[in-house]
């Protein structure tokens, strides 16, 4: 039961690692690369507090391995602002109340994030169903919602003023 | 909450995954979308020797329709089938049932023939291609076989699928005519695994008498649950009240539910009858419009 050389990118960052096959995608984000933005909690897909995007979509970190990720490429909550500066979504889950203990909320920014870049104008509902996979013990999701409901509503502003 | 320690491979064509699978025998176990196998891997209910990854075999990653059948490849992510206009206009039945899977960040990953071959007598895809029919294409290293979809499921968790074989397609006829759907289902919450599921697929004549009809329940038995007898019952006729009570009648006969922590036996024989009047009913009313 040898181990395996994986090369990825996190964040667009190179990493050539040696990894045991049974390592969990998540513990390597968290222990090899030191990232721990990304969080754990339930290991069996659960809460959704690891959920980070593989090749452009947002997945259960603790539900794969991290010889499966050999060539790919993943985003994780540390590569979401840009010298310092918080995305739209961050900005929002601040003024909105989305977070109070920080615990599930770069799972659900990371949701979020490829969710939106998906389906760009969601209903309520849509959004509810979309948190579903996410476990919030602290906001009640009021506040995640309206959150991520103020960041639909900005970007459509955005698109009508760009496109007339 | 870690899995045990594992031989990992990762082929690049279905002839090495399926040679692989032959050398490896009853320690071998594939992975897809690994959304059932690696919970069950992290709380060691399951602890495969051997694991052969076919998430690089594109080629079983597909959708594809011909003038009476729709053909989907085992790889298919079930959020790919969600969004496929092929599958809503052509199996609209699939297309309904497939949100009701764990949630989108399980469907990103999840698989299509993962959740066949799985089996959890409450899954979705399982009950929806039991009452549209199908046949499972399933190869192994020395021949390839197909199989009636109502003769797949064996029992709880277990398929017809042999250790050294892989499930590579499924075949979905496209029904013509007046066709009715409806799939439904109850959990305690959106995603957890329902209590009672329940799917039709039916078609009527000019007369809006039935003339063919498939009801399947999950969730009662240790397989999804085509109940004969109220199919049959149901033909020629059109669906009254009367009826739905005699097919009612018929389905709290027939399952044979189990108790646990979520619903006792008796709480899921009475939401079989109640499901299976729900979905009949929208079922017939899609297909008289
Ligand atoms: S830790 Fe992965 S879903 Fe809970
Ligand atoms: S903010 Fe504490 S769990 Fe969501």
């Amino acid at each position: 039961m040898g181990t395996h050389s994986i090369k990825l990118t996190i964040n667009g960052k190179h990493y050539v690692e040696e990894v045991e096959s049974r390592i969990l995608l998540s513990d390597f984000i968290r222990e090899n690369c030191g990232l721990t933005g990304t969080h754990v909690g339930c290991e069996h897909g659960v809460c959704g507090a690891c959920t980070v995007i593989v090749n452009g979509t947002a997945v259960r970190s603790c539900l794969m391995f991290a010889v499966q990720t050999d060539g790919e490429e993943i985003q994780t909550v540390e590569g979401l602002s840009q010298d310092g500066e918080l995305t739209p979504l961050q900005q929002n889950f601040k003024e909105c109340h989305g977070l109070q203990c920080g615990f599930c909320t770069p799972g659900i920014l990371m949701s979020a994030q490829d969710y939106l870049a998906k389906n760009p104008e969601p209903s309520t509902q849509e959004l509810k169903e979309m948190l579903s996979g996410h476990l919030c013990r602290c906001t009640g999701y009021d506040g995640i919602l309206k959150a991520i409901q103020k960041t639909v509503d900005e970007n459509k502003q955005l698109a009508l003023t760009e496109g007339s | 909450m870690k899995p045990p320690k594992f031989e990992y491979y990762r082929p690049n064509t279905v002839d090495t995954a399926l040679s692989l699978l032959e050398e490896s025998g009853f320690d071998g176990k594939i992975i897809a979308g690994g959304q059932s196998l690696v919970p069950i891997m992290n709380m060691r209910l399951a602890s495969p020797e051997c694991l052969i990854d076919i998430n690089q075999l594109h080629e079983l990653d597909f959708i594809e329709a011909d003038d009476d059948k729709v053909k989907i490849g085992t790889l298919t992510r079930q959020s790919r089938i969600e969004i496929s206009d092929l599958i809503k206009n052509n199996i609209g039945l699939l297309h309904e049932a497939v949100p009701f899977i764990g949630h989108v960040q399980t469907r990103n990953r999840g698989t299509f023939g993962g959740s066949l071959v799985h089996a959890d007598p409450t899954a979705e895809i399982p009950l929806a291609l039991m009452a549209s029919g199908g046949t499972v294409h399933i190869a192994s290293a020395d021949e390839t076989r197909e199989v009636q979809i109502e003769d797949f499921f064996v029992t709880y968790l277990t398929t017809d699928v042999m250790p050294t074989e892989l499930l590579t397609e499924v075949h979905i006829p496209i029904w013509k005519g007046r066709v009715g759907f409806a799939f439904d289902e109850i959990s305690r919450r959106h995603g957890d695994f329902a209590i009672v599921a329940s799917a039709c697929q039916l078609t009527l004549d000019d007369h809006n008498k039935i003339s063919n009809v498939r009801l399947v329940l999950g969730g009662v038995e240790a397989v999804p649950l085509l109940v004969e007898g109220a199919n049959e019952i149901m033909i020629g006729e059109e669906l009254s009240d009367s009826l739905l009570n005699k097919v009612a009648d018929i389905v709290t006969g027939v399952v044979d539910p189990e108790s646990d922590l979520h619903a006792s036996a008796d709480y899921r024989r009475h939401l079989a009858a109640v499901y299976t009047k729900r979905i009949l009913q929208t079922a017939y009313n899609r297909a008289r419009r």
